[in-house]
């Protein structure tokens, strides 16, 4: 079909055994068929396209859509009494509860003339949520046809890979098809083939080139480079419609793109800012250092004994406490450290995680490491509080003991090293794991 | 004129071809049985007797037919039923009753779906029954003909007989079974289960009104029994030409060499065969790791190596990265020292994928970089699939193969 190999590109062999498999029309096709691969390689629009062009009956469902069981159901079953009834366009809604009534249901759709004599095929998209609603609702899809005794194939559309599927008590196996991930050649392919039609195809090509040197070790989803290439495409033209290189003058071109794609693998890749708020960025030729992302939102300014007492909170989490005495005692002896010591010293505190620590130690931390006097009134407290809303502590434990809250600090080394330079305290100096 | 001849040659060619697809598409898919019953005659005996019982000499009993999943129960039971409805003297009055654990999943539905198989909704209308045995007795006495002293000889069919084993008190299994012992009406209640430790499933007070009578089918064929039902399966009837192979059998190799068939490739061939073999057997895990990016392979062989040194314990994002980072200073020069943000982003993707899995679940005070995890691969998998991974940097394949000694 030449129309379609248009529509679809870089799937033929995905498509013929597609084709194959369905067979003609009123030829009875495999029970189930489970289709898998990665994001965006193709699945659910190179079936769509399929069953389409070839005009078969057929109802797609989304299982991110219908999470339920009955919401499920219920959208099959109509989808496919509209397909049936086309004439008057009216046909009561069908409300289904159970898996057994479906059944029975499905059975009376599928005996109107239209459908009678073909293959229906049902199509489930994200077919991984299936395996957390009822537990007889994979088995039972998996042998629609034996259980409807009618001319029936339910294909499956996942990213999951069938064995995380199987049931424990097995069930009626599938045919597995996997379509295989788009090569750096079949990516360039695509990408190339939507090229807005002022340029030309050899200028575009060449732009993607760039685009996938950049990203291909990061990403190979096709969706995120597609919104890429548009995003991007704007400031790659810069200098060819301000006149400054001509279309062929590849070095220029890259140079001027390339710290811009580097930029965008920070912020828009990230979502840390929005695709608009980049074009405006784009557009408006202002600093990207003055970009603000969602991640620059958490540094917030605290007041200043707050903080000391993050930093304290931060020490408390990754010093164990007994190092506590050599580092906040003006006189202190030395740490000897034992043969046990020595051999659990390699994973060090900062690759396992803050571990909570009693209000008591983040008090006394907080006074030796403060110049001045501080006095343990409410403010203190209450700024614990907040800090903890702010989610930069968490508590842990349960909410009623009052005698002895437990906290531990949820904040990043980089994130505290830049609090502490605003308060002139070197941070790195007090903690063990950089002794 | 020798056009025209080959052209017409060439059409009914391809309407022999597509009669062949027919017949054997309903052979496979919709399990049209087969006249030839595979080895399993024994027990076709066995369970074509135990209805005859039922249905002509009005004996009521119970049976098992307990088999691995696809081993034929239900064509076994299918066979038997259609050359039971055969006899002529049996054949007006026999009732059938089909439930299936997959689609009955309470007793309530079961009993519904039991009322409507035997056309009882009128009688049972506007009555209102407290337990169920008052509604299945109800429902029994019903069945009581006109003309005969006797009543409708009843069979119960019960697939995916271990799933009703899990519905609250057994109940239905319970009153089935129970009624098949005690009652007048001759019923015969006839479970087909995969699970061969059905009868432990069973309550105590229903295993005892079971009849223990079990037909087991298993499947201890020989290589050349396979071959010989491969050739009976694939062959066509009567007019068609039987073929003769010697190669690997697999089910589902015998549906896909059957795709191949079309005008131009007639018969399925020895490479037909070998070709859907090895689609079927295909590592699927090692496909996905095909298609991922080379951050994500980096990461991968952190993980591989963590769980070296650390002998399977688990990791978790903070780690991974330190190992990733070590990596980058010392050796890597085609992969570019990527941001924590972008390599976070990458350790998701591998966690949406089921590569990586949390131990526990995710509280929502904990950060996400200390989530510890576990990875789903094993060393030989990774390796396997880093051989076929294409365009592979060489100091990642190389960080992959070695030892700590790199150093």
């Amino acid at each position: 079909m030449p129309h379609l190999e248009n529509m679809v590109l870089c799937r033929e062999s995905q498509v013929a055994t597609l084709q194959s498999l369905f067979g003609e029309r009123h030829h009875f096709s495999f029970p189930s068929i489970f289709i898998y691969g990665h994001t965006a390689s193709g699945k659910t629009y190179v079936t769509q396209t399929l069953l389409k062009t070839l005009e078969l009956p057929h109802v797609f469902v989304n299982c991110v859509e219908c999470f339920t069981l009955r919401l499920l159901l219920e959208q099959i079953l109509n989808r496919l009494s509209h397909l049936s009834s086309s004439e008057d366009g009216y046909c009561t809604e069908i409300t289904c509860d159970t898996f057994n009534d479906f059944v029975r249901l499905f059975k009376q759709v599928t005996k109107a003339e239209s459908l009678k004599d073909q293959t229906v095929y049902i199509v489930l998209d994200k077919a991984e949520y299936l395996r957390d609603m009822e537990a007889n609702l994979l088995p039972g899809f998996l042998r629609l046809q034996e259980l409807t005794d009618r001319n029936v194939t339910v294909i499956f559309l996942s990213e999951i890979v069938w064995e995380k599927f199987r049931p424990n008590t097995g069930c009626f196996e599938p045919f597995v098809l996997y379509f295989p991930d788009y090569s750096i050649g079949n990516l360039q392919k695509i990408l190339s083939h939507d090229h807005p039609p002022e340029y030309s195809a050899d200028f575009y090509a060449a732009y993607i080139n760039i685009l996938l040197g950049v990203f291909y070790t990061v990403c190979r989803d096709l969706k995120e480079l597609r919104h890429l290439a548009v995003l991007n495409f704007p400031k790659y033209c810069e200098p060819v419609v301000k006149g400054e290189a001509s279309e062929r003058d590849t070095r220029k071109l890259w140079r001027n793109i390339e710290p811009h794609l580097k930029k965008a693998m920070q912020t828009v890749y990230l979502r840390e800012i929005s695709s608009s708020q980049w074009e405006k960025l784009q557009n408006d030729d202002t600093d990207p250092g003055q970009l603000k992302g969602l991640s620059a939102y958490t540094h917030v300014e605290l007041p200043y004994y707050s903080k000391f007492i993050l930093i304290a909170a931060y020490l408390a989490s990754y010093n164990p406490a007994r190092t506590d005495k050599r580092f906040f005692l003006k006189h202190h002896g030395k740490i000897k450290k034992t043969n046990f010591l020595k051999k659990h010293e390699k994973t060090s505190n900062h690759l396992l995680g803050p571990k909570p620590f009693p209000l008591d130690r983040l008090l006394a931390i907080l006074y030796s490491i403060v110049d001045s006097r501080v006095a343990p009134t409410a403010n203190i407290f209450s700024q614990i509080t907040s800090l903890v809303t702010l989610q930069l502590l968490a508590l842990v434990g349960h909410d009623d003991q009052l005698d002895g809250p437990k906290y531990k600090c949820t904040v990043s080394l980089d994130f505290i090293r830049a609090i502490a330079r605003t308060v002139n305290f070197d941070i790195i100096k007090y903690l063990y794991d950089f002794l | 004129m020798s056009n025209r001849k080959s052209k017409n040659n060439n059409l009914m060619h391809a309407e022999c071809l597509s009669q062949v697809q027919r017949i054997l598409r309903a052979r496979f898919c919709h399990q049209n049985p087969h006249s030839n019953l595979f080895g399993v005659q024994v027990q076709y005996k066995h369970l074509i007797e135990l209805l005859k019982r039922t249905a002509i000499h009005g004996e009521s009993n119970s049976v098992l037919i307990i088999g691995p999943r696809g081993s034929g129960k239900t064509m076994l039971i299918n066979h038997a039923l259609k050359e039971l409805m055969e006899i002529g003297e049996a054949s007006e009055n026999i009732l059938q009753v089909h439930l299936n654990g997959l689609l009955q999943i309470n007793d309530k539905i079961a009993l519904k779906e039991i009322t409507r198989q035997l056309n009882l909704e009128n009688a049972v209308g506007d009555k209102v029954f407290g337990s169920f045995a008052e509604n299945l007795s109800f429902l029994l006495e019903a069945l009581k003909k006109g003309d005969r002293t006797n009543s409708c000889p009843v069979i119960f069919i019960l697939d995916e007989f271990d799933l009703f084993a899990h519905h609250k008190n057994q109940t239905l299994l319970y009153n089935l079974f129970d009624i098949s012992q005690t009652a007048q009406t001759p019923v015969s209640v006839i479970g087909l289960t995969c699970r061969l430790d059905i009868l432990e499933l069973l309550e105590k007070r229903v295993k005892s009104r079971f009849s223990h009578r079990q037909i087991h089918l298993m499947n201890s064929f020989g290589f050349p029994q396979y071959v010989k039902i491969f050739k009976e399966q694939l062959s066509l009837p009567a007019e068609f030409p039987d073929k003769v192979f010697a190669e690997k059998w697999n089910e589902n190799v015998q549906m896909l060499a059957l795709n191949r068939v079309t005008a131009s490739h007639p018969f399925v061939t020895p490479a037909d065969l070998m070709e859907a073999n090895q689609l079927c057997s295909m590592d699927s895990k090692a496909n996905i790791v095909h298609g991922l990016s080379v951050l994500e392979i980096c990461l991968i062989i952190a993980m591989k190596h963590l769980n070296d040194i650390y002998e399977e314990e688990p990791f978790n994002f903070q780690m991974v990265y330190n190992e990733f980072q070590k990596f980058i200073q010392r050796k890597a020069h085609s992969v570019y020292n990527f941001e924590k943000p972008v390599v976070m982003k990458a350790f998701e993707h591998l966690q949406q994928l089921e590569l990586i899995k949390p131990i526990e679940r995710t509280s929502v005070n904990s950060q996400r970089e200390y989530q510890l995890m576990k990875l789903l691969l094993d060393n030989t998998q990774i390796m396997n699939a880093l051989q076929k991974y294409p365009n592979c940097p060489t100091d990642v394949r190389q960080w992959a193969t070695s030892s700590l000694s790199w150093l």
